[in-house]
């Protein structure tokens, strides 16, 4: 008698299934637009990236390491940058930091206008508040079943599953970075005769670009860490590797594709603290 | 007809039925708190009444909470007033739609924040053009307007740097600038100088004085602070529980105080610091004409019992004094008349007349930007005024 009743048992499987289905049937041609135009996007970042050789790629991270935090912090991150290679994980390394980039773009797209509708819409607010919620604590494999059910395996479905998983922050930290400017500065734009427009641009998003830039650092640390996850959905990359040592218990090689993980984001993360830190020397209201 | 007119003008914050209730219950002559705790909403301005005349420094001083900032935002629309009307040039601006807010405070109307509320991300230049930008205004023409403001406020050779790099001071210039550029008819100045140190806020509030004679705006300047409204204002408000409770020229809230909360405000403020030589100084009732003979001029100092008479031309510019021990022994009037060594005008503030006052054994003579002499000031003036 302490069990659930079994007549209140119902599940949302089915409703869900059904709804998926509904959507690979009637909204294919969304799904192949938005394929292709991240194909396309893949084939331009990628073909950048594997242009420039790799004493480039650890020249710029030591001279912006240097500039950024003091030259022992730039020679650690040129050193690390080249041990991926010493590992023998330089493109695959490469293939990770192509669908990183992407899904912080589309992240950016998608992220920034609803970061500023929150801001400015009180029910934007209301209705964002709990989905926001919610898509931070899903498990992030969740995402990978409907990312290959509408896009196939590959990397696009990667790219899919990273920018839900890893936009929250950017969202957060836009509507965060709006709302916290000075009550007195907007004041100011208005009694200066500002348009909504002109408030906007001239005023609040450039007043919260560094929380802004904290936000797209969140971003680019969660996309990093769904890239490896969604190697199991096929998306090549360092992920891979991982995935490969699992299968044959490989703990040696787990462990150096670990390592490159970590570095890689590393690198990104301290030369993106570095962008966001010099924007707030100029902001800062001391 | 006054510049600024608000007329009944009554903030009330809270929600509308919040609202409604409390307009009910002050009607009623009921106090703010009382409203507060039945209704739940903040009567922000109550009652205003005041006229602004062009060209007028209006100070409104009041402690923090007595609706003078929120009242300040209802001239602009940075508040909406709950009911009344805000009136303009003779244009009640509560009718204005938004292009012609709009229209308003891009040309009429600036505004000088506490917190200067400058934008961090832009040089000081680029500031001070913001309220030109928003109009689109060419660049070239912009840049030379915003110049001209740079210059205006003595920040010349800053226009590149951050405000982070500028002194509290400074900003505030930058503050002021940046509302000097628009060449608006009225300025807005919400407690500019309560966030600064007490030297720089003294020096900036010559600075304003200086300016005022120079740019001639309407200014409506808000402060918590006694002294500087009496120092600035050619008239004050003083404000309590959002309602006036006093108004006038700064003497007569010396002169007839309201009540006792009016004394009670005043009565730290150091008279000498912000009363003028001109609003102390008694009337000359002795005086003499340059060609007075020297029996005559016994006869005036016996019959008046005087120990010193100052000497004015017919236009009465001041042109020495006698004294009466030397008009007594003298043979002629050659040579007699004693040239001013010390005067003052009648604009400046009477603290700095204290050590002439000390040194002299006459009275001070008090005299306009032209000469005349227009009253005299000795040291039991000075001490009947900070008795």
């Amino acid at each position: 008698m302490f069990d659930f009743p079994e007549a209140l048992e119902f599940s949302i499987t089915a409703p869900i299934d059904a709804g998926v289905q509904w959507m690979l049937q009637n909204l294919s041609f969304i799904f192949d637009a938005i394929t292709a135009v991240i194909v396309a996007m893949f084939n331009v970042v990628q073909a950048g990236l594997l242009f420039v050789p790799w004493f480039v790629y650890v020249a710029l991270v030591l001279y912006l390491g240097t500039k950024f935090h003091g030259y022992k912090t730039g020679i650690t991150l040129a050193v690390m940058l080249t041990l991926i290679g010493v590992f023998g994980l330089w493109e695959s390394m490469i293939y990770t930091l192509v669908v990183v980039i992407i899904s912080v773009i589309v992240s950016l797209l998608i992220g920034l206008p609803l970061g500023i509708l929150m801001a400015k819409s009180e029910r934007g607010e209301r209705v964002m508040k709990p989905i926001l919620d919610a898509m931070q604590t899903m498990p992030s494999f969740v995402y990978l079943i409907p990312a290959v059910m509408l896009f196939g395996l590959g990397r696009v479905p990667a790219v899919f599953a990273t920018t839900i998983y890893a936009v929250p922050p950017l969202i957060r930290l836009t509507y965060l970075g709006i709302t916290g400017v000075e009550k007195e500065v907007i004041e100011a734009g208005k009694a200066f005769g500002s348009t909504s427009r002109q408030m906007l641009f001239k005023i609040e998003l450039p007043q919260a670009l560094p929380t802004i830039m904290t936000g797209v650092n969140q971003t680019t640390m969660m996309a990093m860490a769904m890239v490896v996850i969604s190697s199991m959905i096929g998306a090549e990359g360092i992920g891979s590797e991982v995935l490969l040592a699992i299968r044959r218990l490989e703990v040696g090689r787990g462990f150096q594709a670990g390592f490159a993980i970590v570095f890689l984001a590393i690198i990104l993360d301290r030369l993106m603290q570095g962008v966001v830190t010099s924007l707030q020397g100029v902001t800062d209201h001391a | 007809m006054p510049k600024i007119h608000l007329k009944d003008v009554e903030m009330i914050f809270g929600k509308s039925a919040q609202v409604k209730q409390a307009q009910a219950l002050k009607a009623q002559e009921v106090s703010n708190a009382e409203i507060r705790s039945q209704t739940g909403a903040t009567v922000g301005v109550r009652h205003v009444d005041i006229e602004i005349e062009e060209g007028e420094l209006f100070v409104i001083v009041g402690l923090s909470g007595s609706g003078k900032s929120t009242l300040i935002r209802c001239l602009n629309r940075l508040n909406e007033p709950t009911s009344g009307e805000v009136i303009i040039d003779g244009d009640n601006i509560m009718d204005y739609n938004d292009e012609q807010l709009m229209q308003l405070r891009r040309h009429k109307v600036s505004m000088v924040f506490q917190s200067f509320a400058l934008l961090s991300h832009r040089t000081i230049e680029d500031n001070v053009v913001y309220g030109l930008e928003v109009q689109d205004i060419p660049e070239e023409e912009r840049y030379a307007r915003g110049q001209e403001a740079i210059e205006a406020v003595g920040l010349k050779g800053w226009e590149q740097s951050f405000p982070s790099q500028l002194s509290g001071g400074m900003r505030q210039r930058v503050g002021l600038a940046r509302a000097l550029a628009n060449q608006p008819e009225i300025l807005l100045m919400d407690e500019p100088y309560s966030a600064l140190d007490p030297l720089i806020r003294r020096d900036m509030q010559d600075e304003l004085l200086g300016l005022e004679d120079y740019i001639s705006k309407t200014i409506v300047f808000i402060t918590h602070d006694m002294n500087e409204a009496f120092k600035l204002g050619d008239r004050i408000a003083l404000m309590k529980d959002g309602e006036v409770v006093q108004l006038g020229d700064p003497n007569s809230f010396f002169d007839n105080p309201a009540n006792e909360y009016v004394e009670d405000f005043i009565k730290d403020v150091d008279k000498t610091r912000v009363l003028t030589a001109a609003q102390v100084m008694r009337k000359v009732k002795y005086k003499v004409a340059t060609d007075i003979d020297l029996d005559e001029l016994k006869e005036y100092f016996t019959q008046n019992d005087l120990s010193f008479v100052y000497v004015v031309d017919e236009k009465n510019m001041l042109q020495g004094y006698y004294l009466a021990e030397e008009v007594a022994k003298a043979k002629n009037t050659k040579n007699l008349i004693n040239p001013v060594s010390k005067k003052f005008l009648r604009r400046n503030f009477v603290k700095d007349i204290i050590a002439m006052v000390d040194e002299s054994d006459i009275d001070i003579p008090i005299v306009d930007a032209t000469g005349r002499l227009r009253g005299l000031i000795n040291g039991s003036d000075i001490l009947k005024l900070m008795k």
